[in-house]
Order: structure tokens, then sequence, then C-alpha cells
């Protein structure tokens, strides 16, 4: 009774935020309550029993993607980019509000059927991680993952192509002018050693509990990003080796498991002795590469040389 | 029995002290007295319930992790509070009468 | 006693459909970049919620796991879009495309 009612407030809040981040007046107004919209939803994770997306969902959902959205609303103010009013459209919003009841009642009317939960159970002795989700990342679906931490590099490589050709080789995102002894210059240098704490624990346990490469790597990349916007450490130049190398870390090791794997018989399988330590080495590799992908990505293409 | 009353107490007063904040933010002139309130109600709710739920708490490991995550976002919300107060003396956005 | 999962099933449902508004509502492309994201969560929510059509076994890992590298792809395609739209603001110093403002392409 009392849990129906905490999702009903849940729900409501949810629809409320989407509400104004969509229908806000003011651009910031709307991304403000985007980010408290973020945190609901992460809060629904929990509410659903996933505590490694609601992981994801804060550090990503509310949390980098807040950061680039406001990044953005500060360089469109600062270009003066306008755009006209929104359409008032009454036809269009009842056309998505009959998608919506569409939705839900497809939604109402799935058929009850169990879904993967006991092959994966079954499985997950040998696969080298105690947590479900983290033996379905880097294991039995290996694919998507290897896949998808490639997709970050192409999209890197695609926002680095809009750098003009005379920044190419600086440092990417703005100059932060923070002053040095400041409360944010103090934050951003309290804060990191607890950031780097969590983050690494965040991986270390992600082969038992909830975490792994992607929350731990998102926190990283967090800490990384307070500390530049603090002044505390300037953003590496995209030519930095170092910075390519941890870039590459995570798909190279990975695509080297995969193929030690198609060595003996199965590409990406990973053999049940040794499955702890090979889920183990690529969540470190994958870590460093979500890491430093997310964060160049939020800072955006370099924008003049220096 | 004791403990489960206090954290009711306790986290209804919390809850009281973040109405006090939101009506606060609501209804004040400028941005100098919305983050007053913002800043004072909600850092005094958010202890008052970090206190209560330490009544529920399995053992001392949960009892040092609320706190950890109390002191996190005093301090992280002190910080904002600061960086927005600047930025609005800066734009001048802060209201005629406290305008420097 | 309605199940959690039904709820947030169908608030997913809602999502959609106020993403889906935004996103054809408004002609500044950063809000439709916005829209386009709660209109993501709501689809995620949505799936996510579907994990749990069998209560007794508990939730499913593996939509959770597509789920994680989702949110992931999603912020890289923001990203992307976001770089996009800041070299338009830039060479155009508007944050529409033409043919929404009326103008020819």
């Amino acid at each position: 009774m009392i849990s129906t009612a905490l999702d009903l407030v849940l729900v409501a809040l949810l629809v409320a935020a989407a509400l104004a981040a969509v229908g806000a007046r003011g651009l910031f107004a709307g991304v403000v309550f985007f980010v408290a919209y973020g945190v609901f939803v992460a809060i629904a994770w929990l509410r659903l029993d996933a505590i490694d997306v609601a992981l994801a969902e804060a550090a990503i959902g509310a949390g980098l993607t807040g950061v680039l959205l406001l990044g953005a609303v500060g360089h469109l103010t600062r270009a003066g980019a306008g755009a006209p009013p929104r359409r008032p459209a009454i036809p269009l919003a009842l056309a998505c509000a009959g998608i919506s009841v569409m939705l839900g009642w497809a939604f109402l009317s799935l058929p009850d059927a169990p879904g993967l939960q006991v092959p994966v159970a079954a499985a997950l002795p040998g696969s080298g991680s105690t947590n479900p989700v983290t033996s379905v990342l880097l294991n039995f679906r290996a694919f998507d993952t290897l896949l998808e931490s490639i997709v970050l590099l192409a999209v890197l490589v695609g926002v680095w192509a809009l750098a003009p050709d005379a920044a190419w080789g600086g440092r990417p995102g703005l100059v932060q002018r923070v002053r040095p002894d400041g409360v944010l210059a103090g934050f951003g240098r309290l804060l990191p050693p607890l950031g780097l704490l969590v983050g690494v624990y965040l991986v270390w346990a992600g082969t038992k509990q909830p975490g792994g490469a992607f929350q731990g790597g998102t926190v990283l990349a967090a800490v990384w990003l307070l500390a530049a916007m603090a002044g505390v450490t300037r953003a590496p130049r995209v030519t930095s080796l170092v910075l390519r190398i941890a870039l590459v870390a995570g798909p190279v090791l990975f695509l080297a498991v995969g193929m030690a794997g198609a060595l003996g018989g199965s590409f990406l399988g990973l053999r049940p002795d040794w499955a702890a330590a090979l889920v183990l080495t690529i969540e470190v590799g994958l870590t460093l590469s979500i890491a430093s992908a997310l964060a160049l990505l939020v800072l955006g293409p370099p924008e003049r040389a220096a | 029995m004791v403990a489960d009353i206090l954290t009711g107490v306790l986290v209804l007063l919390g809850v009281a002290g973040f109405f006090a904040g939101s009506v606060g933010l609501l209804r004040f002139p400028d941005t100098h007295s919305r983050l007053h309130a913002l800043t004072k109600a909600d850092n005094l709710g958010l202890g008052l319930i970090a206190l209560g739920l330490a009544f529920q708490a399995e053992g001392v490991a949960d009892i040092l992790k609320l706190a950890l995550i109390w002191a996190l976002a005093i301090l992280a919300a002190g910080t904002a509070a600061q960086l927005v107060a600047r930025s609005a003396l800066e734009d001048g956005a802060s209201g005629e009468e406290d305008a420097p | 006693m309605i199940p959690s999962a039904t709820l947030f099933g169908l608030a997913g449902a809602a999502l959609v459909g106020i993403g889906l508004y935004g996103f054809l509502a408004h002609a500044h492309l950063l809000r439709r970049l916005l829209s386009f994201n709660v209109l993501g969560s709501g689809v995620f929510l949505m799936f996510g919620a579907a994990a749990w059509r069998s209560p007794i076994l508990g939730a499913d890992a593996v939509p959770h796991a597509l789920i994680i590298t989702g949110i992931v792809v999603k912020l890289a395609g923001s990203a992307l879009a976001i770089a996009l739209l800041v070299q338009l603001a830039r060479a155009t110093r508007r944050a529409a495309l033409p043919e929404d403002e009326g103008r020819p392409p």
C-alpha cells in the first residue's frame, strides 16, 4: 500500500518534471528541469530493482547530460543564436497523447512470459562475475559492449572533426577563469580524492555487486571534469599520446581477449577458469576508455591552438 | 519501537525543513534571499532526515555512510550557492534593493 | 496494490508521448535534443519495466545490461548533436533549421 503510494508520487513527479523540461518557457529552465527529471528516473530504476541502471542513469542521464546541455546553452547564448518560438499545436499534442495511450495499452497486454533469468542464473558460476548485469555486459553479450566501446571512439572522432583547422592540437573545452583561492577551486581540490576512491571502488565492486566499468568510468570522468572546471588541472591536448592510449585501451584489451577466445574455439568466449581475471582486465581497460571518452565528449572539440 | 518513533519525528521535521525551503524559493523576491532560504532550510532538512535514518541503521558503517552523504551534500550545496550568488551579483540579476 | 513495474511501464509510455511532442513542436534544436532525451528514457523505462513481466523470478538482467549500454550511447549521440548544433549556431547565428523558420533550406 505504502509502496504503491510512493510509486504513484514518483510517477507524478516524473511526468511533471518531463512536462516542465519540455515545455519550460526558457531554455535554461528546461535544462534545469531535465536534470531534476534525470534524478527521478534514477529513483524509478531503484524501485525496479535495477541498481546498476540507476547508478548509470544518475551519473550519465542526469549528471553528464546536464553538464553537456548547460554547456550548450552557454555556447548558444554567446553565439547569440535564437529560434522561433514553439508552435502551439493542439492536434499534435492529441496525437502524441494517443501514441502514449496506445503504448501503455500495448505494455499492459504483454504476455506474462519469463525472461532470461533462468539461463542467466544457470550460466553465472563460470562467467567470471557474480553480478548478473556485469556477466551479461562482459561475457554473455560481450559483442554489444565491445561495439559500444568502439561507438564511443567513433563519436569522439566525429566531435573532434568539428574543430577548426587552426585549433587542431589544442586543448578541448573553454579556458576556465577561476580564482585560485576561491570556493570552486577549493571544492575542486577537496572532491577528486573522494571521487577517485568512489570511481575505482565501483569498478572493483562491479563483479560482485552493482557497479562496473560504465558507472565507475562515469564517476571518474565527472571527477576529471570538475578538476578541469575548477582550474586544478588542464584538459590534455587532443594529440597527446597518453590520452590516445587511454582512449583505445578498452576496445584493444577487449579485442585481444576476444581473439584469444577465438584461438580457444569461440570469439569473445571466456574460459570459465580464467573468466574472473579476464572480466576484471576488460573492466579496467574499459574504465580508462569510458572515463576519458565521456569527459572529452562533454568538453567538446578543441577551440584554440595552445 | 523508540527508534522508529524517533525516525518518524526527525524525518517529518526534515520534510518540514525542505517544505520551508521550497516555499522560500518560490516566494522570495530575489536570487540572494532565495539562496538563503534554500541552503539554510534544505541543509537543516537533510541533516534531520539523515539523523532520523541513522536510527534505522544496521551498524556503524551505515551510520558513517549517512554522515558522508550528508557532508558531501552540504559541501556541494554550499559551493553551488556561492557560485550562483556570485554569478547573480555579476549579472546584476539580484534585484534592485541589494544590487551593489 | 499495483506492481511497481506496471506503474513505471505506463509512466514510460507517457514520457514517450511528452518527449515526442517536444521533439515535433519545438523549432529550437537544443530543445528538440532535450525532448528526444526524454523520449529515450521513456523507452528505456518501458523496456526495464518489461524485465519484470515474471514477478516470481525477479528482474531480468539482460534488459538492464542493454539499457546501460543504451544510456551511454544516448550520451554519445547527444554530445555529437550538440557539437554540430554549436557549429550551426556559430555559422548562422540561429539555433533552428532554415525550413523550420520558413526560409528555404
